[in-house]
């Protein structure tokens, strides 16, 4: 019988193959029940510690990069920024969460200099090299730290992912350099909404 | 000091798997074991002991130490991983054909009969023929290879942890499955699944879709598998050349093993017909041959080749 039946189990398994793909009709990457909740305990750049419960109620945006990095981040930041005016977030609703994988340059006070830059909303977070390890672990980032010049410079490289988590601190969404602006302003709007409703 | 001390923090687990440390504990154990009790007739050869330790060490190696973080963050170490993982290492451990070594291990007070039991019920019996079966085995081979290079599946499950492991034991599991049905050391007419003219067609065939997926990758200019980007790099590659290595992996040690293989099952075959031909002439020293190679698998997934 297994033989018989053999080309059919084949097919079966082929077409399950090939329709695994679907999606919700977002336009950015949906992460929902593939990577955990917000979880995090460090440092905010006033100085306080701060934990993921201090965000419930709150839709987060989660990425990772230091202050020295004149470039990748400062883009990064500028387009969030644009991002949470574009999706109306106007109210106090939503948080951007920067965290610095160079936490030995990156003092609670260069991180509060840099980050105010970009309006009230953006908070820098850093901890000490165990907690940094932890949070990039549990999503699943990579960041490496070069080896030092003669004057003591060194490469920083990091993830360029956004995680979104919506008001109860579940993983939403993932943005990444190649999510359009409207995209990702639409996606987030969907997010507050939703989960405003729902808290509501 | 400090290089052995960072050796050795790169052999422990980046992400520690209680289920693969202890399967592996056990399969090393049982031949071990197996090794000091098995009759002197069916004693492996060293080349065939030494494939079951290496297949089973690569397979601990690319799954349990901090290899296991770097093909998380680079595409070409992750296909490195999975030509261990679907290809390699279940490869050198099929080709050791451990399972009579395996089953002389297992402790007296257990004994094999609640193997053969299970072995004997219809779920399994059916179950396995149908993963065996010469359409099957193929087209799951190639395919599971296909479904998790797909970039929207290659992306989520590089992002989960649980989606990862999924991926990584599916890869395992149907390698094992597909090189212990292609190199079954019997022919059929002593209980094999196939036969060896069916297997080496089955081990070309199933190698010519993996060359174009592989040469697919390689040959795109387009950065397939923006994962590793938006996630971050073991370290700084350019994303093409790390694509480009990866391609060339996924195609060519690939298709090499296949090849080999197809070279394995040959000369089994022609030493099959001559044993066959000479059955009449010798028949003391054949037989007994014949009867030593059976024995190693009298216990094995060979048994529901009678159905």
């Amino acid at each position: 019988m297994a033989r018989r039946h053999g080309w059919m189990v084949a097919a079966l398994i082929a077409c399950g193959l090939l329709s695994a793909c679907s999606d919700g009709g977002w336009r950015t990457h949906d992460i929902y029940r593939l990577v955990p909740g917000l979880a995090f305990s460090l440092e905010d750049d006033r100085g306080n510690s701060v934990s993921a419960q201090d965000y419930r109620g709150k839709v987060t945006l989660l990425l990772f990069g230091y202050t020295s990095c004149v470039d990748v981040c400062q883009t990064t930041l500028a387009e969030l920024a644009q991002t949470l005016r574009a999706s109306d977030a106007g109210g106090d609703d939503a948080r951007v969460l920067f965290v610095s994988v160079d936490p030995a340059r990156d003092s609670s006070a260069v991180m509060h200099e840099y980050v105010q830059a970009f309006g009230p909303r953006f908070v820098g977070l850093r901890g000490d090299a165990a907690a940094l390890d932890a949070l990039t672990r549990r999503y699943r980032v990579s960041y490496t730290l070069g080896k030092p010049d003669a004057q003591g410079r060194y490469e920083v490289s990091h993830s360029s992912a956004v995680f979104v988590f919506d008001r109860a601190g579940r993983a939403r969404l993932l943005f990444s350099p190649k999510d359009a602006p409207d995209a990702m302003a639409q996606d987030l709007r969907r997010v507050m909404f939703e989960s405003a409703a729902a808290a509501g | 000091m400090d290089g052995i001390l960072a050796a050795l923090e790169f052999l422990l687990p980046w992400e520690f798997s209680s289920v693969l440390f202890a399967a592996c504990a056990v399969a090393l154990a049982l031949y071990w074991r197996g090794l000091r009790r098995v009759p002197a007739a069916q004693q492996p050869s060293i080349g065939r002991r030494i494939a079951f330790f290496s297949g089973l060490l690569l397979v601990y190696f690319v799954m349990q130490t901090r290899f296991d973080y770097l093909s998380q963050h680079m595409f070409y170490l992750h296909r490195l991983q999975h030509l261990v993982l679907h290809h390699l290492g279940p490869f050198l451990i099929a080709l050791s054909a451990p399972l009579a070594v395996l089953a002389a291990g297992v402790p007296a007070r257990i004994g094999t009969a609640p193997f053969e039991r299970f072995w004997r019920l219809p779920a399994t019996r059916v179950g396995y023929g149908l993963l065996q079966n010469a359409a099957v085995a193929p087209v799951l081979f190639v395919g599971l290879i296909w479904f998790w290079l797909s970039a929207r599946i290659h992306f989520d499950a590089m992002l989960s942890g649980p989606l990862y492991w999924v991926m990584n034991w599916s890869m395992l599991i149907d390698g094992l499955l597909f090189w212990i049905l292609m190199l079954d050391p019997r022919p059929r007419r002593d209980g094999a699944l196939l036969g060896f003219g069916a297997r080496i067609l089955i081990v070309l065939a199933a190698m010519v879709p993996q060359m174009l997926i592989g040469a697919h990758i390689a040959f795109s200019e387009r950065d397939l598998y923006d994962v590793y980007a938006v996630c971050g790099r073991a370290w700084d590659i350019d994303p093409l050349r790390d694509q480009h290595i990866g391609g060339l992996i996924t195609w060519i040690p690939a298709a090499m093993m296949h090849v080999i293989a197809a070279l394995i099952l040959i000369g089994r075959w022609a030493r099959s017909d001559t044993n066959m031909a000479g059955r009449s002439r010798v028949p003391t020293t054949e037989r007994a041959r014949a009867s030593a190679t059976n024995g190693a698998h009298a216990a094995g997934p060979g048994l529901p080749g009678g159905a």
